[in-house]
């Protein structure tokens, strides 16, 4: 359990070492498809340049060989019993790395299972990336998908490692071929790579030393290329920008608290306060247990006093006369969607810019990125995990500056009414208003838990299916009865009563029944939205009609299959439906004369052909009552 | 004049700290009376000017070097601190299927829930540090806890652009790590550059002293001489030697640490 620590080895450390130790590290992050050999670089650069703690190898060969494996280098990185048993990372990690005098920060991400959630986590701050590419396979999908990233989150500083060049007998030609490759591919993106290292991680050729076997490159080791990565630049420079984070009263005095972005600020200046434009005059710099200085640079967490004594908000911008960011309530926004179900039009989400909140809502989606050859074309939806230009529609005009690598200026980042961050969106600048896209959708300022505190339970839509005469109104309308009388605020939409009005100029061809599913799923989602459990009523024959459903009402909706055979509805037909059909007066009858595909995997079965309505109601009332309270 | 590393961690710190305080309420600050945590409350006080707007708590294992309950006492008073104290429960409850130092850790744990339910706290500040264990590298700086207070590894939320979680259901807390981006160097530099009081515990008397400091029956002190703040920075400037090392919980079982913290260890 002792170890002796010594003092003997500090001779070498020089007083220039000492002073740099202090310096920030620089992070660097470590991208590439699965199986390109991101853990093997990672454990072989931190061997080769003697940066494992004591001990270190000896526990990765003990863990590796009690799972019967060679020396596993990515149990370096994967640090919880859970990632080393089933062999994949499940979050991203951060190691420290020191280089010469330099320190730098090495985040690995995983590549598989909601990869973009960790990756943006780890990412998000670096100032440079390595993106590891076998060289046998050249680009695949995830490297396009990380190098994708690599550009929305602003990284400038890319070096490629070709990798597993040994496996190509480190033959120029071939290698050369893949790296033409993969900057068509990065300039494509507007990456310009800054560096190429053919190399092998796990023989250590190019990494820390010159490989003998690659006598013509010429260029730098992973080393000497990371070496070279320039450290981040000051954004004193800059015009200022404080955005208000807080504002404190203490002994008698009002501060406001926030950091500075970029530029400075100093006693005396005049700065304006957000979008509504006060001004005050800079009365003190405020810090606790600090020097006194008159003035303050970006990066620098301080509280000012102003004069007159002004109540900003938090999210306030502070700035200079003659240096105001842009203003528009329509903005432009690149995106990078976490989701796990896509984006689509009218989504209202909260637009977290540094300390400001807006509500916006998706006006159009411009564009997607198709991650097989990376063109972006119009969709109507942005999938999970995926890449797109989308136009955001905000209640009032707001003061923003456009995404700018190197800055904290343009970071958006969607929020949705559980406040859980679902996107990145750096804003690119103001959108025109043109053509169909002049709508401004608005959306709600009350959140879901808010709605939940008053009504007791949250919106839920219980959707039935079922063939005409199955039960599925009589079940609904005793739920919704019994819902009411336990304090539930149920609603049902019926199939039949929709079309009396809604969807009056709809018939029953199968395009008009897409069009009527849609209709009920958009008005059930407004009333799920405001709090309601909503139990629909349709018999929605056709699966991808109820996908379709699904995908409009998204988390809150659950499938009811009220199953009754042709026969026994035919032989109850209390509208005399069934008769009309046999006889030909309907067309494209349910069951007679048009199919109905029966849900496969129903979140709850009522049979009405074995059970009664007194049962069977109760159990839809239970289940509707479980969903909305749970 | 050009911010060093340690100008910018102070500042990512008090941004945290001003972040919890403006969104997580009721919040209260946890303070073992470590080194780490003392830099802690001394950055709550650069955030917010000298004063520490929130509750500390102590979760008291009653396993403590007596010096430790001395600096208590001490700084409760110097520094005004409006101090919770909590009690954990016995060994003889835990989890059995623990190694008996983890076992021993486990109070903790319990203790913190319990303190957590009583002041129904929606957020909770901790001193821990992406460089002192593999599964704490793993940490986001906001980390929502569920209800029963576990961390769900497989599924923490995207944290980047200095935004961060918050609490979305009843039942739910966040737990605040304003030094996960410091390493044991910095918090020395620091303490050394603020002149920020330490247990006198971690310097060396003898030729030994600790270099981490949990209860005193699992917590072990290493061979050393260093007993100025200036030795032990020149002693972590050359050592290879991880910092927990004489903690005997972190290194029972390979998984010992995982399920401790799993279950809302710190």
């Amino acid at each position: 359990m002792n170890e002796v620590l010594t003092t003997a080895g500090l001779a070498s450390l020089d007083a220039a070492d000492r002073d740099s130790a202090l310096d920030a590290a620089t992070p660097i992050v470590i991208v590439g498809h699965v199986d390109h050999g991101k853990s093997t670089l990672i454990g072989r650069l931190l061997h080769d340049t003697d940066n494992l703690q004591e001990g270190k190898v000896a526990q990765i060969i003990e863990s590796s060989r009690k799972r019967g494996l060679q020396i596993e280098w990515s149990f370096l990185l994967d640090s919880l019993q859970i990632e080393r048993d089933q062999g994949v990372t499940v979050d991203s990690t951060r190691i420290p790395f020191r280089l010469g005098s330099r320190q730098f920060v090495i985040v690995d991400a995983p590549g598989h299972r909601q990869f973009l959630r960790n990756m943006i986590t780890g990412a998000a701050d670096a100032d440079a990336a390595v993106l590891v590419v076998d060289a046998r396979e050249g680009a695949q999908e995830q490297t396009r998908r990380h190098a994708m990233l690599l550009r929305l989150i602003g990284i400038r500083h890319v070096i490629v490692l070709l990798n597993k060049v040994d496996l190509l007998e480190f033959d120029q030609e071939k290698v050369r071929a893949v790296e033409k490759s993969v900057t068509e591919l990065l300039t494509q993106l507007d990456i310009r790579p800054s560096l190429f290292v053919p190399a092998s991680a796990r023989d250590g050729d190019n990494i820390a030393s010159r490989s003998e076997r690659s006598p013509w490159h010429t260029g730098p080791t992973l080393v000497e290329a990371l070496a070279a990565v320039p450290s981040a630049e000051s954004r004193a420079g800059l015009p200022l920008r404080m955005p208000v984070q807080d504002v404190y009263r203490f002994d008698d005095k009002r501060f406001v608290a926030g950091r500075i972005e970029r530029g400075q600020v100093s006693v005396g200046d005049t700065v304006i306060i957000g979008a509504q434009g006060s001004r005050a005059r800079v009365a003190s710099v405020e810090r606790w247990s600090a020097p006194a200085r008159d003035t303050a640079s970006a990066g620098e967490s301080i509280a000012l006093t102003l004069e007159p004594d002004v109540i900003p908000d938090r999210g306030d911008l502070l700035f200079f006369p003659g240096e105001e960011p842009l203003r528009s309530a329509r903005v432009r926004a690149r995106l990078f969607w976490l989701r796990q179900e896509p984006l689509r039009v009218g989504e209202t989400f909260r637009l977290r810019l540094a300390t400001a909140e807006h509500q916006v809502t998706v006006a159009s989606i411009d564009s997607v990125v198709q991650l097989d050859d990376l063109s972006e074309a119009k969709a109507d939806e942005v999938p999970p995990e995926g890449f797109a230009e989308i136009t955001l529609a905000v209640a009032e005009a707001i003061l923003f500056d456009p995404f700018t690598p190197g800055t904290t200026d343009g970071r958006g980042v969607l929020v949705d009414r559980n406040q859980k961050i679902v996107g990145g969106a750096p804003l690119i600048g103001p959108a025109e208003i043109g053509g169909d896209a002049a709508i401004y959708p608005s959306g709600s300022t009350l959140n879901a838990a808010d709605r939940r505190k008053t009504r007791g339970h949250d919106g839920r839509v219980v959707w039935l299916t079922g063939l005409s005469g199955s039960g599925k109104s009589t079940l609904a309308r005793k739920a919704e009865q019994i819902l009411f009388e336990r304090g539930t605020d149920a609603v049902v939409l019926d199939g039949d009563t929709l079309r009396t009005g809604l969807c009056s100029n709809l018939g029953f061809s199968e395009a008009d029944r897409h069009e009527n599913v849609r209709r009920a799923a958009e008005v059930a989602k407004i009333l799920a939205e405001a709090g309601h459990v909503v139990l629909v009523t349709l018999i929605s024959p056709l699966a991808k009609d109820r996908a379709l459903a699904r995908q409009i009402i998204g988390e809150r909706f659950d499938e009811v299959f009220v199953a009754a055979s042709v026969e026994v509805c035919e032989s109850r037909d209390v509208k005399g439906l069934y008769a009309a059909a046999r006889e030909g007066k309907i067309q494209d009858f349910t069951g007679v004369s048009a199919p109905y595909e029966a849900p496969e995997s129903p979140a709850l079965k009522l049979e009405t052909g074995s059970a009664g309505i007194p049962e069977l109601s109760a159990r839809l009332a239970d289940f509707a009552a479980a969903r909305s309270r749970g | 004049m050009s911010a060093d590393h340690l100008d910018q961690l102070e500042a990512q710190s008090v941004f945290i700290l001003r972040e919890a305080w403006r969104k997580l309420k009721p919040l209260a600050m946890l303070w073992s009376l470590g080194k780490d945590s003392n830099v802690m409350l001394w950055l709550a006080r650069k955030a917010f000017l000298g004063h520490v707007p929130f509750p500390v708590m102590h979760v008291d294992t009653e396993m403590k070097f007596p010096e430790m309950y001395d600096f208590r006492t001490e700084y409760t008073k110097k520094w005004n601190l409006d101090l919770l104290l909590g009690y954990c429960p016995p060994v003889e409850e835990m989890d059995p299927t623990l190694p008996p130092a983890a076992r021993s850790a486990a109070r903790k744990t319990a203790g913190l829930a319990a303190m957590i339910e009583k002041h129904k706290l929606q957020g909770v500040i901790a001193g821990i540090r992406r460089d002192e264990q593999g599964t704490r590298a793993k940490e986001r700086v906001f980390s929502p806890r569920g209800s029963g207070h576990k961390w769900d590894i497989r599924n923490q939320p995207p944290e980047f652009w200095d935004q961060y979680a918050t609490p979305h259901e009843d039942g739910m807390h966040i737990r605040v790590h304003p030094l996960l981006a410091w390493r044991e160097i910095d918090i020395w530099r620091y303490i050394e550059r603020e002149g920020i009081p330490v247990v006198d515990l971690y310097f060396a008397k003898n030729g030994k002293r600790y270099r981490s400091l949990g209860d005193k029956n699992i917590t072990f002190p290493i061979d050393s001489n260093a007993s100025t703040i200036a030795e032990i920075i020149t002693e972590l400037e050359t050592t290879k030697t991880s910092e927990r090392a004489g903690r005997a919980m972190d290194n029972e079982t390979e998984d010992a640490f995982e399920r401790l913290r799993v279950a809302g260890y710190l």
